[in-house]
């Protein structure tokens, strides 16, 4: 489809910032509770209420800005100036040619930057919710609206136009989502609409050309449809240049239902906003000392987390491309620790990552409040030889449900640990018994037949036996 | 018996037990009962509300509490203060009924200081004019010649105090909207520092020029009620972060080697009687030890050309809120975009419709840094006259208005010359400097006449020493009040 | 800076913006009214002040903040008590014609 064809892609990311109160009044910041019962005069634009900025919420876009590598500046407020009812002073407070941070760069787990133009604080708007046949907004007979969301504080993160595939985009998005989190400032819940992405389009012949009038693409609320309305609208633009017509710059929207853009505006609708200088607020200056506190505040971000086990890995001797896919899945789950904690309680590399995430990760929510202790205990007994590994993926599960807990107690209460040294030495034993021909084999040199004796063992121990306990054994037998 | 004039003597004989509350207020709704019908200073008078409190008071006295500097004071404040339950309308049609569910921060300080509130004064709508008669209720009048305009925009609260309704009012001053209203009602009227008086539950027209300040009959009654609602408050981001005032306690530190500068640009504007009465306030000021010279800060000729492009922008996008979606008036239609337009239509009157669109105009893609932008330059070329000026002085005279008050309807047709009455006070607005109206006998018409007082940013107590001067000079010439 | 005169279109378009709809009659009396007053203002517009930084606060005041603690909020009733019209618990407003600009 895109073939001889160049995208150009930027995103700006909106983020949810996860304070306790709203961007300008002490309301708390709270999804999902009873319409219009998280309001106040300010929230609700009520006549002669002033704002006053929350700390928390600058210092996390603070943290976001340093750990885009951002410069923090001093910046100030303007009023956005638009009628709209979930716009509960038809005036939007937010960052103009001022925003706290510019200029920084997020790198991707490929090691490709994408320059961050800015990321500046603005406050949130109401919800609606249209009322009619469709329940959408066209078509609707009437709408109402929760003042809930009003005021809550967002970041607005705008990267330069770095992006070529929409691959490229969805794993800026991903890595994004990850920094997010990794800075506390958000949960990183899309389907939330913690986090909303815009995706601004275009497409050339050739990475030499200027770049094409570009469309910008509202209403991407998952990784999934930030990929998939990207390729549908480079499609849909060079479709349009292909068969001899112009790319008009829109502003579309994404139909995540459809599968397809459809236009909300054209750039001769643009909005008057009339942009000027908050006068119910003053500049913010953030002070060395201030960003000093917030950058050491900051914890490892994705980058840096994926390289510590990158390097232990290399340590350790066992690089593969298999493995450094699950050092991106543990880090994106923020599972890392887990793994680095078991490492240095002696669990092979490998295996601390294989299981961490293989199995911990089915549920990252309880991993991630999974006490170290148990989890490196439990390795140890795989490590060992004591547990099988599906013995110790049912313990790890039993771990998770509980939060913690003795490993070698819930194997007991299992039964696990019935399987001792003697009685496997019997079970092998007779597997060896039954297959006199095959043992032979083995004994000559076919390594690859100790499979047939694991199967056996597996099979009249209904899987309970480690399989790398069974190997042990029949060398020993063979000397 | 009747009350002792002042709040300061009305709120001592309160609180030693020589007078109740609830007497002192009685007699003054005695006389809002004689008169208002007739001045019209009063949208609403919370008669019951009122009592309530007064009775409160009297209560605190008897148990031996200390009820506060303001104890038993009757109260009237401007429309544009939020009072909890209580209508506050701006003197708008849009604003018509609206209840607000709280108290404006300087209503709570004049609550907690034992005051009592009698009323809600009208204005101009959204404090937008000179003289009252943009108020969505009918005009107030002037007290001294009831053909005449009150001044604006806090005409009810200058009225108010003029007329004996209450010692004290509460209005707000944006481009002299205190000020103005005090001098052409023969009363003192002061606009206190940006940001030492909380905002917060002042419904706004320019934010970044509005504040709220006292009208009252003495120089003292201001000090004191400066004193009770000024100070840092958190819930306003430009509220200054400094103790709260006590510009009581210095009134009468005198003006002994303090330089006065009468303003050269303020008397080429005024009347003949205005510039005669400010030059025998600077002989007063002279008298009293002060040395008195002529100042010139030639930038404040810009200020009212630069006012009606900032204060409109500013009210343009304040007043986006009254769309009739959560609050007040709505005017139904098909859709929410014809909706929010009829409302406004219907709600809003001529004066504010214009300024709105003014604003919008100035603040507009491809004029905005003609008008707008060029328009906060100038600010700080004033801001930097200003500051020459008192390099040399402590603080500057000139006459409050050019001209006494005019007759109603005579500037309703003419809008620039409304504004042009406002050119002696928008400058110090513009600078967010303390200015002070004190009544200084009478112009040529037999209306007040009231002299300008205007000092650096919180130099507030200069500013009332110098007042409480040129108040002693005008009471021992006889007529400051007719 | 020269500044153009403001005509009746753009008085009509501005008063768009400002969600006000005039008569013709208010459409002529305006546009001369604000004619004047802008015309006050072109002293100001023709001013060489380039080398001068505007003033927006005249305090200048920098980092005012609250702590992230929860204040008070108000209750609904009384918030849905002084709306025009209310359904659900939520504003209620007629059609909406487009989606946020």
């Amino acid at each position: 489809m895109t073939d001889g064809w160049v995208m150009v892609i930027g995103l700006e990311v909106h983020c949810e910032l996860k304070t306790t109160t709203k961007l300008f009044c002490g309301c708390p910041n709270m999804f999902g509770n009873e319409p219009n019962t998280n309001v106040c005069p300010v929230c609700l634009g009520l006549p002669g209420s002033l704002p006053v900025l929350n700390q928390k919420a600058v210092e996390l876009a603070m943290a976001i800005g340093t750990a885009l590598n951002c410069d923090i500046r001093p910046s100030t407020f303007h009023r956005k100036n638009y009628f709209y009812p979930d716009q509960a002073k038809d005036y939007q407070i937010s960052q103009y040619d001022e925003p706290i941070n510019v200029d920084g760069w997020l790198e991707l787990p490929d090691g490709f930057r994408v320059g961050i133009e800015r990321a500046h604080m603005e406050e949130d708007t109401g919800k609606t919710t249209h009322v009619g046949a469709t329940g959408r907004i066209h078509g609707a007979d009437y709408s109402l609206v929760d003042y809930n969301r009003s005021g809550v504080p967002l970041v607005e993160i705008v990267s330069d136009p770095d992006l070529r595939t929409s691959a490229q985009a969805r794993a800026y998005v991903t890595e994004l989502r990850s920094v997010l989190v990794a800075t506390g400032a958000s949960d990183g819940k899309m389907e939330e609409g913690s986090m909303r992405v815009d995706a601004n389009v275009s497409v050339r012949r050739s990475a030499d050309d200027p770049f094409g009038t570009r469309c910008e693409i509202k209403n991407l609320n998952s990784v999934r449809s930030v990929g998939r309305a990207i390729d549908y609208e480079a499609g849909r633009q060079i479709a349009l240049i292909e068969s001899g017509d112009r790319v008009m710059q829109q502003t579309r929207h994404w139909d995540e239902d459809a599968g397809r853009t459809v236009t909300l505006r054209s750039k001769e609708d643009a909005y008057d906003y009339r942009y000027f200088l908050e006068p119910d607020l003053v500049p913010l200056v953030p002070d060395a000392d201030w960003k000093a506190a917030v950058a050491d505040a900051l914890g490892m971000m994705p980058a840096q987390r994926r390289a510590r086990l990158a390097d232990l890995l290399s340590d350790a001797g066992s690089v593969t491309d298999a493995r450094t896919e699950q050092v991106a899945t543990v880090v994106d789950l923020g599972l890392d620790d887990l793994v680095v904690e078991a490492i240095a309680g002696g669990i092979p590399t490998a295996l601390a990552l294989a299981r961490t995430a293989n199995e911990a990760a089915t549920d990252p929510e309880a991993a991630r409040q999974l006490d170290t202790g148990s989890y490196v205990a439990l390795l140890s007994m795989e490590a060992a030889g004591t547990l099988s590994a599906t013995q110790a993926k049912t313990v790890l599960a039993e771990l998770l449900a509980a939060g913690g807990g003795d490993p070698s107690a819930i194997a007991r209460e299992k039964g696990f640990e019935a399987m001792s040294d003697n009685s496997l030495s019997a079970t092998v034993a007779q597997a060896i018994e039954g297959n006199p021909d095959e043992w032979a084999r083995y004994c000559a040199g076919e390594d690859k037949l100790a499979q047939v004796f694991i199967g056996q063992v597996m099979k009249s121990t209904r899987g309970q036996a480690n399989g790398k306990a069974v190997v042990t054994e029949l060398q020993r037998l063979r000397g | 018996m009747t009350p002792p004039r002042s709040a300061l003597d009305l709120a001592a004989a309160i609180r030693n037990g020589e007078a109740s509350a609830v007497e002192v207020l009685d007699d003054y709704l005695a006389v809002i009962d004689a008169h208002d019908g007739e001045i019209h200073a009063f949208n609403l008078v919370t008669r019951d509300a009122a009592r309530a409190q007064a009775t409160a008071i009297d209560q605190r006295v008897a148990s031996g509490e200390h009820p506060g500097l303001l104890a038993g004071v009757p109260v009237a404040l401007k429309d544009n203060l939020c009072t909890r339950g209580v209508p506050t309308t701006c003197s708008s049609r849009i604003l018509d009924g609206w209840r607000p569910p709280y108290d404006a921060t300087v209503v709570t300080r004049l609550r907690e200081a034992g005051a009592v509130m009698v009323g809600k004064t009208n204005m101009d709508e959204f404090a937008m004019g000179s003289s009252t008669e943009s108020s969505a209720f009918g005009p107030t009048r002037n007290p001294h010649d009831t053909s005449r305009v009150p001044g604006g925009s806090s005409g009810g609260s200058a009225a108010a105090v003029a007329a004996g309704f209450a010692p004290v009012a509460l209005g707000s001053d944006t481009g002299g909207s205190i000020r103005q209203p005090a001098a052409l009602c023969g009363v003192v009227g002061m606009k206190p520092t940006y940001g030492t008086v909380s905002r917060y539950g002042l419904v706004a027209f320019a934010s970044s020029l509005d504040q709220i300040g006292p009208l009252t009959t003495t120089v003292a009654d201001a000090a004191l009620v400066f004193d009770v609602i000024g100070g840092h408050d958190p819930a306003d981001s430009t509220s200054l972060d400094r103790p709260a005032p006590r510009v009581l306690s210095v009134l009468d530190e005198g003006i002994q080697g303090m330089t006065v500068g009468v303003l050269t640009e303020f008397l080429e504007d005024a009347d003949a009687d205005v510039v005669a009465r400010t030059r025998q306030a600077a002989e007063a000021c002279a008298a009293a030890g002060a040395r008195v010279e002529e100042i010139s800060v030639p930038e404040v000729r810009l200020g009212l050309s630069a006012y009606y492009l900032i204060a409109p922008a500013e009210a343009s996008s304040n007043l986006a809120r009254y769309d009739g979606v959560r609050f007040g008036l709505r005017v139904d239609a098909e859709d929410t975009t014809a909706m929010n337009t009829a409302t406004r239509s219907v709600g809003f009157g001529a004066e504010v419709k214009r300024r709105i669109m003014l604003g919008t105009y100035a603040l507009s893609a491809g004029y905005m840094d003609a008008y707008y932008g060029q328009a906060l330059r100038v600010r700080t070329k004033i801001i930097e006259g200003f500051a020459r000026a008192y390099r040399r002085c402590d603080v500057l005279l000139g006459p409050t208005t050019p001209s006494t008050a005019f007759s109603i309807g005579a500037k309703v047709g003419d809008p620039m010359t409304m504004y042009l009455s406002d050119v002696c006070t928008i400058p110090t607005n513009l600078a967010g400097h303390p200015a002070i109206s004190i009544p200084f006998g009478s112009g040529d018409d037999g209306l007040p006449v009231g002299v300008q007082l205007l000092a650096p940013a919180l130099a507030e107590n200069t500013l009332l020493r110098a007042a409480a001067v040129i108040e002693a000079a005008a009471a021992s010439m006889g007529g400051s009040r007719s | 800076m020269d500044t153009p005169r403001l005509t009746r279109d753009d008085v009509a378009h501005v008063a768009g913006l400002a969600r006000l709809h005039l008569t013709d009659e208010e459409l002529d009396l305006f546009t001369g009214q604000l004619a004047v007053v802008l015309d006050h203002a072109a002293d100001v517009a023709l001013l060489d002040l380039a080398d001068v930084p505007p003033t927006a606060h005249a305090m200048a005041v920098t980092n005012v903040l609250r702590p992230d603690t929860p204040g008070l909020t108000v209750d609904r009733a009384e918030v849905l008590a002084a709306a025009p019209s209310v359904e659900d618990h939520r504003f209620r407003v007629p059609r909406i014609l487009g989606e946020a600009p």
